[in-house]
């Protein structure tokens, strides 16, 4: 949207400089120390009013919209599971072409879908794959509790390896039914969509302020973007809901859930195990009741696998290949 | 042609020119004229050709339109369902299993009472895969709060797009609009077309306008909350309510129609065909009254009392009309080319829907249904023929228990 003027964006660099108004507020009903509601907080609060949003369904949608007591300042629409990238493109699309036709005043209106590891991670790959291949603005937050969790927490194709999940309970017989080891859905999206200039990952707690500066940075550059945010969820994780911010730390420092940034082809990282070390898995994963019944040899395997993503992948922590591939000279 | 409209003292041309085009070109032509804004396609055969032609319309820049290439149709339909919440006039389309595959998409788009209009290029649903036509499809969103109807030639299915858009953009009505045509007989089979221009168009068709359910910052307001046992019944008696006014404004677009393009409908939900002193007739959609009118003119030289009646709108279904008009007759014979196993007769679904219609007559004709044409399976005049000889001979005797014949399938 060459023509469109553009909303610049300025990087909030401290707390006092983040913005007063609310966007999401009160109305919803999710759980005490849920981060994915801070996701919503900070993503509003970050785009500010000129914005629609559209949320796939997940405990974002039940837990937030509840008939006649809608937290959403900016305007909302609910769309299916699966349909995140679907109702980014209709809506954006829409837009477009009632400006260029005149049917509409022409200014910056921000797209900002949010689905749900289920939603946006496994039934709506296809559709965010689509989206992130159009000329389209929008935004796609991808916010990410590790299970279905409105539904009575289920397991995920995002879930981590070896959780309890109602899905996936230990037994007599088998100790982890969580076998599959967690998708890494962002680098897949940025890999398989070199015309997406920006791709994330988040959490919306820590390093504080980067969530809310990454949502700007996306809206800045522009076209369609991808951000994946890491979201601890008491309910779900099975922990006191004081401790929602320290695990989602946890996780980013442990390296299991890593933090960067991809724009243009370049990557950065938010957080960089390299520079800053990593604290054992074991310190993230004792802390929350889902992994209480991991042996060591468990812990030992999620590790093993943690320190392979650090140590030994050709991208650390973002592509899985090993590869000394070189193109034969002739 | 030159029209001079009452109420505005102005005249213009109603027609432009005359073109020979198949069903799915007749559409993209009515797409363009109604200058739809946002456009999802992705591929299936039949309906596909009107997406390769509107695709080359928008490229040679007769329309300003968003052509999206959709993943999938579930997509698809959600694309259009979301363009038409922020305002746009939207456009899809499909076929058989494709319409089946986004089938979520098409349910929440009555629910939140969005107006699109889809083209269904009916098509058999697999398994086993058949190109051919079927209305299952369709028929498929019959109970979902759509509006349904089918078109028997290019010229309509052209003229239908500007129907469908105005009846379901009226704010009386707001549902999404579902034009089904059968594949190949229709989609791919050529007519002269006569093209209306644009200007006649506008004069018809008013500009989309979603007032205060509108998703705009200007406007913000949050659409489809989880409401639960609080609020589901009043929303749907509203879906309901809505189905039930759209057969008022569906008779107003057709006179408004017939007062700017000229008297081309004499009743917008049916066509009657040679019905005046008919004693049997026989009722169907689509394609299958190209046969069944030749039959009847055939019939008729032999003296025989027979007519048939074209059903056009399948949803809403025009209950009192049909019931006046078939109630004059002493046989019905109703062709589906469409299955509903296990139902209450073991016949077609139109078959129930036209015994259900009729049953509050106290001298109802008898009533005979036949499947045929399944998959794409070309109905002969022959077979119509034969379809009416069991129809007269319904008129005279009792219907037996057994009253569903499939014509054309191998014993």
């Amino acid at each position: 949207m060459a023509e469109l003027p553009v909303i610049d964006y300025e990087r909030i660099t401290t707390v006092h400089k983040t913005p007063l108004e609310e966007f999401y507020t009160s109305g919803h009903r999710t759980c005490q120390g849920c981060e994915s509601a801070m996701v919503m907080r900070d993503f509003s609060k970050a785009a500010g009013p000129r914005t629609i949003a559209t949320g796939s369904t997940g405990c974002m949608y039940v837990a937030n919209t509840s008939y006649q007591t809608t937290p959403w300042i900016i305007p909302w629409m609910h769309t299916q599971l699966g349909a995140a990238g679907a109702s980014a493109v209709g809506t954006s699309a829409g837009l477009r072409a009632l400006m260029r036709k005149g049917k509409i005043p022409k200014e910056k209106i921000n797209v900002i879908t949010f689905c749900g590891d289920l939603g946006g991670g496994d039934m709506g790959l296809s559709g965010i794959s689509g989206a992130l291949q159009t000329d389209l603005d929008l935004l796609i937050i991808l916010y990410d509790n590790e299970s279905a969790a409105n539904t009575d927490i289920q397991a995920t194709g995002l879930t981590t390896y070896g959780a309890q999940t109602t899905f996936t309970p230990p037994g007599k017989k088998h100790r982890i039914m969580q076998r599959r080891w967690k998708k890494n859905v962002a680098p897949m999206l940025a890999v398989g969509h070199p015309t997406c200039r920006y791709v994330a990952t988040a959490c919306a707690t820590y390093p504080q302020l980067d969530f809310l500066n990454k949502v700007r940075k996306a809206l800045n550059v522009g076209g369609p973007t991808f951000i994946h945010t890491f979201d601890p969820c008491p309910k779900g994780w099975d922990y006191h809901p004081r401790y929602s911010h320290e695990l989602g730390e946890l996780g980013i420092r442990s390296g299991i859930f890593p933090l960067y940034e991809i724009i243009d082809g370049k990557i950065s990282y938010t957080y960089d195990p390299h520079k800053k070390g990593r604290v054992p898995v074991r310190d993230y994963l004792m802390k929350q009741g889902r992994f209480a019944h991991l042996i060591d040899e468990d812990i030992d395997y999620i590790q093993g696998m943690v320190d392979t993503m650090w140590d030994e992948w050709e991208i650390p922590g973002v592509a899985p290949f090993k590869s000394e591939l070189q193109l034969a000279s002739n | 042609m030159a029209r001079i409209k009452e109420d505005i003292k102005e005249e213009f041309e109603v027609w432009e020119k005359e073109d020979l085009l198949n069903g799915c070109q007749a559409v993209s032509h009515g797409v363009r004229l109604a200058d739809v804004d946002v456009i999802a396609a992705y591929p299936i055969r039949p309906y596909t050709e009107v997406m390769d032609v509107l695709s080359k319309i928008i490229a040679d820049g007769e329309l300003d339109a968003e052509y999206i290439i959709a993943d999938s149709e579930h997509s698809q339909f959600e694309i259009v369902k979301h363009a038409s919440s922020v305002g746009a006039r939207a456009f899809a389309g499909s076929s058989g299993t494709g319409w089946m595959y986004g089938f979520e998409a098409l349910v929440v788009t009555a629910t939140d009472r969005l107006p699109p209009l889809f083209l269904v290029g009916n098509r058999a649903l697999d398994d086993p895969g058949a190109f051919g036509v079927e209305h299952n499809d369709a028929m498929a969103v019959r109970d979902m709060g759509w509006l349904l109807c089918w078109v028997t030639t290019a010229q309509e299915a052209l003229e239908h797009v500007l129907i469908g858009y105005r009846v379901a953009e009226d704010k009386r009505v707001r549902m999404p609009m579902g034009l089904a045509m059968d594949g190949a007989f229709l989609t791919h089979s050529q007519h002269m077309v006569q093209m209306p221009t644009k200007e006649a168009v506008e004069r018809f068709l008013p500009v989309y306008d979603l007032g205060k359910r509108r998703l705009h910052p200007d406007n913000p307001i949050s659409i489809a909350p989880q409401v639960n046992e609080d609020w589901v019944m009043e929303l749907r008696r509203q879906n309901w309510e809505a189905a039930r006014r759209a057969k008022k404004v569906i008779v107003e677009a057709y006179q408004e129609f017939n007062g700017i393009f000229g008297p081309r409908y004499s009743s917008p939900f049916f066509t009657e065909f040679m019905t005046g002193d008919a004693e049997a007739v026989m009722i169907g959609l689509g394609a299958l009254a190209m046969p069944a009118r030749t039959a009847v003119r055939r019939l008729r030289e032999q003296g025989q009392k027979v007519g048939y009646v074209n059903l056009r709108w399948f949803r809403p279904f025009p209950t009192q009309e049909l019931r006046e008009c078939l109630g004059r007759f002493k046989a019905v014979g109703v062709i589906d080319r469409d299955f509903a196993h296990g139902s209450p007769d073991s016949g077609g679904i139109l078959l129930h829907e036209i015994r259900s219609c009729l049953y509050p007559l106290e001298d109802r004709p008898n009533i005979i249904n036949f499947i045929t044409g399944l998959g794409g399976r070309d109905v002969s005049i022959d077979d119509c023929i034969r379809m009416y000889d069991l129809t007269l001979q319904a008129k005279d005797g009792e219907v037996e228990d057994e009253f569903v014949t499939w014509i054309g399938v191998r014993e």
